[in-house]
Order: C-alpha cells, then sequence, then structure tokens
C-alpha cells in the first residue's frame, strides 16, 4: 500500500504500517550513523540528555556528501543499518520509533521494534543523488567534529522509502523474496 | 625514455575521481537499463526506476550518484619507457584525490587508523596499485569503492580437491550472506589462482572490468554466464525486497596458481560500479 505519513512517527502511526508498504515521509528526521550512535549511547549510558528529543524520532542512518553552493545537502542515501544494530534497542527504549537505511537487521533489533513499537524503513541504498532532492532543509545541530557523521536535522518532504520491517517483526526481505521465489 | 611530469598524474587523478562519481559508466547503465526491462514485480520495477533515475540527476547536475564516495582505489599501469619527473608519485596520487575529493563536494570517508579511528579530512591515502607494463604511457584508473558492498566480500583458501564446485558453491553462499546489505543489484568480481592477496586484486580488478565483455577463455566465460544466472535464480532481487535481479554482472579473473593451493576471493559490488581511466 501507498501511504503519505506526516512526522513525529506516533505509536497509532507505526501501528499502521505494514512491510511492503511503500511510505512517503514528510517532516522533521535526524541523521547519525556509525560514531554518532556511539556518542549518543555514551551520553545516555552517563545520564547524559541527547542533542534531540528522541521522543516519537526518526533516525536517518546516512553521511551525506558535503553541500555544493546552493544546495541544502549533498547527495544522501541510507548506509547499512546493521552497523548500527548494537545502539538501536538503546535508541529505541528512549523513545525513537524510526529508523531509515538498507540492509539486515539482527533479531534483537526486531525484539526492540516488537517491545517499543518502532519500524525500520528502507531508502534506496545508492540513489543519493534523488534521495537530497526531497531533504528542503538541513541544519548541523552536535558532534561537528565527525564530519560526515555529525548530527544532522532535516526536514523532509515526501522522501520516499518502503516499510522493510514492522512493529510486529514482518520482513519484507523475507516476504518479498519468498513471493518471488515462489511465482517462478 | 619519455619524461612525465607527476603534477600531470595529480591533475589526472583529481579530474577522474570526481568524474567516476558524478557519471556511471555506460556499461554499468546498460546492463542496469536491461535488466529493467526483464522485472516484472511492482517493487522490483520502482526500485530500479528510481536507480535509473538517481543516475541521471547525478549526471545531468553533477553531483555524486551516492554519498559513499568511496576509497580512491587507484591503478597506475606505468610503461618501462617512462622516467616519472617532479616529485614523488606516491605522494602526487594522494594531491589528485585530495584535489579531486575537496572540489568535487565528495565525501571523506578515510580514517586514519583502522583500530583508533580518525578521519583523515581530505579522504587520502589512495588504494594504489602500480604496474610496470611495456612502452612509453601511463594508464590511471580510478575507482572509488564504497564499502556497504566492500563489507560483504570474502575470501577462501581451497584445496585443489574442492574443484570447480567448491568454487561455485562459494559464490553463491557469499552473494546469499550478502543478501540486501551491498545494496543489490549487485556487481560480482571473482579472482581465481596466485596467492592470497593476488586473488583479493584478482577480484578488484574483475569488478573494474565492463560489464559488456567476458573473460577471453571460454571456460571462464561460460562459468561467468552460468553463475550470473545462478547469482539471479537466488531471487534477493533489488534492494533485497525480492525479484529477478540481484546482479547485473559477475566477472571472473584468474592467474596460475599453486600445486596445494585454489585461492578464491569474491568482491561485491554495489550497482554504483564506478571507473574512469585516462592515458598520459
Amino acid at each position: 500500500m501507498e501511504k503519505h505519513i506526516t512526522l513525529p512517527l506516533t505509536e497509532e502511526i507505526v501501528k499502521t504500517l505494514k512491510a511492503g508498504d511503500t511510505v512517503y515521509l514528510t517532516g522533521t528526521i535526524y541523521t547519525s550513523r556509525d560514531a554518532g550512535h556511539k556518542r549518543m549511547c555514551e551520553s545516555l549510558a552517563k545520564g547524559e540528555e541527547l542533542p534531540f528529543d528522541p521522543k516519537d524520532a526518526t533516525i536517518y542512518y546516512v553521511g551525506p556528501t558535503p553541500a555544493k553552493p546552493g544546495q541544502v545537502i549533498g547527495s544522501a542515501g541510507p548506509t547499512t543499518s546493521g552497523r548500527m544494530d548494537a545502539y538501536a534497542p538503546t535508541m529505541m527504549s528512549v523513545g525513537a520509533r524510526g529508523m531509515i537505511g538498507k540492509g539486515a537487521r539482527l533479531p534483537e533489533v526486531v525484539e526492540a521494534m516488537k517491545k517499543y513499537t518502532g519500524v525500520y524503513f528502507g531508502a534506496i541504498g545508492g540513489a543519493g543523488a534523488l534521495l537530497a532532492k526531497c531533504i528542503k532543509q538541513c541544519e548541523l545541530i552536535a558532534y561537528e567534529d565527525l564530519g560526515a557523521e555529525a548530527l544532522r536535522k532535516l526536514y523532509v518532504e515526501d522522501m520516499p522509502l518502503f516499510v522493510i520491517i514492522d512493529c510486529e517483526g514482518n520482513n519484507l526481505y523475507e516476504s518479498g523474496r519468498a513471493e518471488y521465489l515462489a511465482k517462478k | 625514455m619519455r619524461e612525465i611530469q607527476v603534477s600531470a598524474i595529480t591533475d589526472v587523478v583529481e579530474r577522474l575521481c570526481i568524474e567516476a562519481n558524478t557519471h556511471l559508466p555506460g556499461d554499468v547503465k546498460c546492463a542496469i537499463e536491461t535488466c529493467r526491462a526483464c522485472e516484472d514485480g511492482a517493487i522490483a520495477q520502482g526500485v530500479l526506476d528510481k536507480i535509473i533515475e538517481n543516475y541521471n540527476i547525478a549526471d545531468s547536475e553533477n553531483v555524486p550518484i551516492c554519498q559513499d564516495t568511496g576509497m580512491a582505489c587507484v591503478f597506475l599501469e606505468i610503461g618501462q619507457d617512462v622516467h616519472l619527473v617532479g616529485g614523488d608519485l606516491r605522494e602526487a596520487v594522494d594531491e589528485g584525490v585530495r584535489r579531486g575529493y575537496g572540489k568535487g563536494y565528495l565525501r571523506k570517508s578515510v580514517v586514519a587508523d583502522p583500530v583508533r579511528r580518525g578521519n583523515t579530512g581530505d579522504n587520502t591515502p589512495a588504494m594504489l596499485y602500480t604496474e610496470i607494463v611495456p612502452g612509453e604511457n601511463v594508464k590511471i584508473t580510478v575507482g572509488p569503492k564504497g564499502f556497504g558492498s566492500e563489507n560483504m566480500s570474502a575470501i577462501r583458501m581451497f584445496k585443489p580437491s574442492a574443484g570447480l564446485q567448491g568454487i561455485k558453491d562459494f559464490i553463491l553462499e557469499t552473494v546469499e550472506l550478502a543478501g540486501p546489505n551491498p545494496c543489490p543489484p549487485m556487481v560480482v568480481g571473482v579472482g581465481i589462482g596466485g596467492t592470497f592477496d593476488k586473488a583479493a586484486l584478482l577480484a578488484k580488478k574483475a569488478i573494474m572490468r565492463p560489464l559488456d565483455t567476458h573473460n577471453p577463455d571460454p571456460f571462464y566465460a561460460e562459468l561467468e554466464e552460468e553463475m550470473l544466472e545462478k547469482v539471479n535464480a537466488l531471487g534477493i532481487g533489488p534492494q533485497g525486497f525480492g525479484g529477478k535481479t540481484t546482479a547485473i554482472g559477475l566477472n571472473i579473473e584468474t592467474l596460475p596458481t599453486h600445486i596445494a593451493g585454489m585461492p578464491c576471493a569474491i568482491n561485491i559490488n554495489c550497482h554504483v560500479t564506478r571507473h574512469k581511466t585516462e592515458v598520459l
């Protein structure tokens, strides 16, 4: 099904999303990848606050290229999500619900998604020039020293995504492939 | 003896870094478009359409195709009658990478130490390979390599008794394990023979070989076709969402090897298989 979603990502919205849905996302999301997640989780362990309010937040696993003059952001496609598996349950435990990336997740991440009502969206890997088009605003909010890995706040309009894993644990990587092989 | 200033190599490397990251080679586009025409699932078609739209945007707006603008793999084939003058070759290549990644607004993705990390800030050093060849030219190839796919690569030291079947099983096992992670449709580079290190280099060279070419040895040319078909029968599909197109190409490169061994390396690349060559 095709769905247009406006953020923040409430529990009610997440429950309507099913693996295999095409979703167009509009609203504020945050970027973070390996080094940013490591820092955020270290901050949480020390009882410190995150650079943004994680409640109902969506995190995009991306390290964009630098913006050319006149651009909001450079090319900005997803990075491999599995490298954030060590941190994702912690992020969901403090309220973050949405993850945007590409590639497989570990069972413990899926369990955390069921427990905290989270959703894993896939953006098309390698389509960084196209995905940058739907990013209308970009603001660096923390960890500037990390360069491409710094934390950014983005405003996106109709960002084209697929629901890969929904809050019941259904997985498009499994069902999509099984469906194709069954038809063959 | 022909003299070539290393500064000329810097200029070419700078240009190739930018062009390779912005314009996808024609053979790769052609392979993607051929696969799009064969897909019948709606999601698979939609994904390939977006991938095509993406490289068209990169072409027309001169922006990077993918945000992972890679480690700069630089291959120099240096004619034995060439004398490189005017500075240090290694430094000249790195300066080309530094300028290309700076001026081209490309992402700096290199850390100075594999364990202690720390971004070098300019995407240097290049992964530099030099080879001495006959003649008085220098052939320069830049192949930016993203790591979503590099991470899914594998190498195995087979016993000769494993035979051809061992190689075939290893290719399928590696693609299966890679699954959706390397941004399929992927390009599979297979290096067989040589030593441990040479097999890996052959696999890297295999992904840089145009997808509309075959290994000149008919035995391996047939194996390329057979294994591409088998890889696509896995059904992983574009982005791993299921479909006919798991790989858009599978190239095999080989070398003689030792009586006791049969090394096999598999280098995985994504659909953004970039490389650009210029001869000085």
